[in-house]
């Protein structure tokens, strides 16, 4: 991993915002969030050097705001630490947030190190493209890693308009050679190419346009630059074993999200159309969450989902969910300690795999999160992603504190 | 012709007399709608809005849970307020928020911000009945009081807290709404809800509020310090502490969008 280089680029951010802060007299804010977390596999690994049973593993997560100018502006810190018992990869840390934001009237600036969020849908986020995904925290994508930009939002009666400039790239993180959850080959990071002779300080641009029409959420967006997903390529490391090497190549995207809320019913679609050196193909996840409220004269909620994932390239997708349909249950008891119960089917339509997740969790007393994560995991082809998983089926035991 | 001129002018004095009163005489449906119009009417023209809540659920056995909000809404002239709530406690849901646009009629519009994803969703608002944050609040006990939410019938007047009241019951249009009816203490000197009793869908008490610690503010508007719900089917209850309360900070449009929402802390 290049963490050398990231922080260079970081530094300029770094040097930027320090003095913001100097020049300030005014509050700061701390709060933030510690966890452990057991996994335990039943099944035997899979590749050789994978870890067998059992995996602790811990993070901390402190969140530092100051505020100055009557809110006007503001800056936020979220530095981010893993530790994990068996995979190297998997400890390590990041700077989730280092950001400076200006709000002016109708506008409003955000430089440094930050976390964007676009779309609707649940099971996939193929329109999120901001951030880039990090692999080791989980499997379902939702982790990120912080991506340096400059970001100016601008609110106005057509909309609100999103423009990015996004120097520097944050490679994907990979489980290593110890870890479980991991493809069959392992990725060996430390041999990332790039399409780019900048390879990761090539300056990306995006920009999102969004807007509500009564009970409709519209985004359209476009993004240039470097993949956020890399393709694996076969290769060898130093010992002349074989490997993955990420491959990063530019592309141009084209995107939009859209949903409409019809009273008890939301309905939910992404579509993207992205064209790289390879290949120019379009992907989409769409379908609907339909939430009973009240069930059977309780205050229990449940929300039933179903989409369908489908990516033009096909087998040849590196997408999980190239021709995929998920089902999903979510049940909310709207009690005091706002437990929860998600589970979650993913059945793929070309391999016959499928995936099942099950998420619960309650608070405990006023600071304590308990939650219970089990996933299974099914599917006999080569070719596909999930089949690589099917002996890491699992329980996962978290126990988080926030202060 | 005399003769029949007296009686004339008599029935007529009569018919007068008796009409009168009928002309003026509001049936107990008016009176009760126009109480609530009054009381809506001296709350007009406040423009923002913001204040600090802590609620403390109470369970039977008297555990506590505590939670931390705080809210700023803008009046809005012939349509329902906007809202933007942000969660201080429980610490999990710290930084979550909460934009509402309510409508008199038709669906609110909702988004909710999850600051751990940094993701705004945008959520059905057809949950009137569930129970706000695991509390004895419903959201509709919490959403703005609009007149065309409810039909209204005036039941009597009754003394409370030494208090000359109205009691007006008011009934939900809603569909949705999670009781059949709202039994209403207004008093009389200043039209504040001194105390709700609410009946569930099969018209049992179910709740009784009762609003403590009135405060004006502007010379104008009466807020209450503190509001207790009782369940008396759970034995559960809720406090509601409302503090700093401010108006008039300038608040305006810019501070009530997508944006606004995301950068709530």
């Amino acid at each position: 991993m290049s963490r050398g280089c990231q922080i260079k680029q970081w530094l300029p951010i770094i040097l930027l915002v320090l003095p913001a802060i100097g020049a300030a007299e005014n509050r700061l804010e701390t709060s933030g969030k510690a966890g452990l977390e057991l996994r335990l596999f039943p099944h035997s690994p899979q590749f050789a050097e994978q870890y067998d049973t059992s995996n602790l593993s811990g993070f901390f997560e402190p969140q530092f705001f100051y505020t100055w100018n009557d809110d006007a502006d503001y800056v936020k810190f979220i530095p981010y630490l893993r530790w994990d018992q068996h995979d190297r990869e998997r400890s390590h840390g990041d700077i989730r947030q280092l950001s400076w934001s200006h709000i002016g009237d109708d506008w409003e600036l955000h430089s440094g190190i930050n976390k964007v969020f676009w779309g609707v849908t649940e099971f996939q986020h193929l329109v999120d493209t901001i951030n880039q995904t990090d692999g080791v925290e989980d499997i379902d994508g939702e982790d990120k890693l912080g991506q340096p930009m400059i970001h100016l939002s601008l609110a106005r009666s057509w909309g609100i308009l999103d423009l990015f400039a996004l120097p520097g790239f944050r490679e994907r993180t990979f489980a290593g050679i110890d870890g479980r959850l991991r493809s069959g080959l392992v990725v060996d990071t430390s041999q990332a190419a790039y399409e780019s002779a900048a390879r990761d300080t090539h300056l990306d641009l995006a920009a999102r346009w969004s807007r509500t029409l009564g009970d409709y959420d519209i985004g359209l967006h476009w993004f240039r630059g470097t993949n956020r997903e890399p393709l694996l390529l076969p290769g060898t490391d130093g010992g002349g074993n074989p490997v993955l090497t990420p491959y990063y190549e530019q592309i141009n995207q084209l995107g939009m999200d859209l949903q409409a809320t019809l009273d008890d019913w939301l309905w939910k679609l992404e579509m993207r159309w992205r064209d790289g050196q390879r290949d120019s193909f379009w992907a989409l996840q769409g379908g609907f969450e339909y939430t009973l409220y009240g069930i059977a004269d309780s205050d229990t909620d449940l929300g039933l989902l179903l989409e369908y994932g489908w990516d033009e390239r096909g087998t040849r997708s590196t997408s999980l969910a190239q021709n995929d349909l998920f089902f999903g249950a979510r049940i909310a008891l709207n009690d005091a300690e706002s437990s929860e119960l998600l589970a979650g089917i993913g059945y793929d339509l070309d391999y016959h795999s499928h995936s099942l997740q099950i998420e619960a969790s309650s608070r405990i007393g006023s600071g304590w999160k308990a939650s219970l994560d089990l996933r299974l995991f099914s599917g006999n082809e080569l070719n596909d992603p999930l089949s690589a998983l099917r002996r890491d089926d699992h329980l996962q035991l978290t126990l988080e504190r926030y202060f | 012709m005399r003769r029949q001129r007296m009686p004339l002018r008599i029935f007529l004095i009569l018919t007068l007399l008796g009409v009168q009163p009928l002309l003026h005489a509001e049936s107990a449906e008016e009176k009760g709608q126009a109480i609530a119009a009054e009381s809506i009417a001296r709350d007009t023209g406040w423009g923002d809005m913001k204040a600090d809540m802590q609620m403390i659920l109470r369970n039977r056995q008297g555990e506590e849970s505590l939670r931390e909000i705080r809210m700023q809404s803008l009046e809005q002239e012939n349509d329902g307020d906007k809202s933007l709530t942000v969660f201080d406690k429980p610490l999990d849901v710290k930084g979550t928020a909460f934009l509402s646009f309510s409508h008199a009629l038709g669906a609110d519009d909702q988004w909710l911000y999850l600051p751990a994803l940094k993701r705004v969703k945008r959520i059905s608002s057809r949950n009137k009945s569930g129970p706000f944050m695991g509390s004895e609040f419903a959201y509709e006990d919490l959403s703005s009081f609009e007149i065309e939410k409810y039909t209204y019938k005036y039941i009597k007047d009754e003394v409370i807290d030494g208090l000359d009241c109205f009691v007006v019951e008011q009934y939900p249009v809603d569909k949705n709404s999670g009781y059949t009816r709202r039994l209403v203490w207004i008093d009389k000197a200043e039209y504040r809800v001194q105390r709700a009793e609410f009946y569930d869908r099969k018209d049992s008490p179910l709740k009784t509020l009762t609003y403590t610690g009135y405060q004006q503010y502007l010379n104008k508007y009466w807020r209450p310090d503190r509001m207790d719900m009782v369940n008396h089917q759970t034995g559960k209850s809720t406090e509601l502490r409302w503090m700093n309360y401010q108006f008039g900070s300038g608040l305006d449009e810019a501070d009530f969008n997508k944006n606004s929402l995301k950068r709530a802390r």
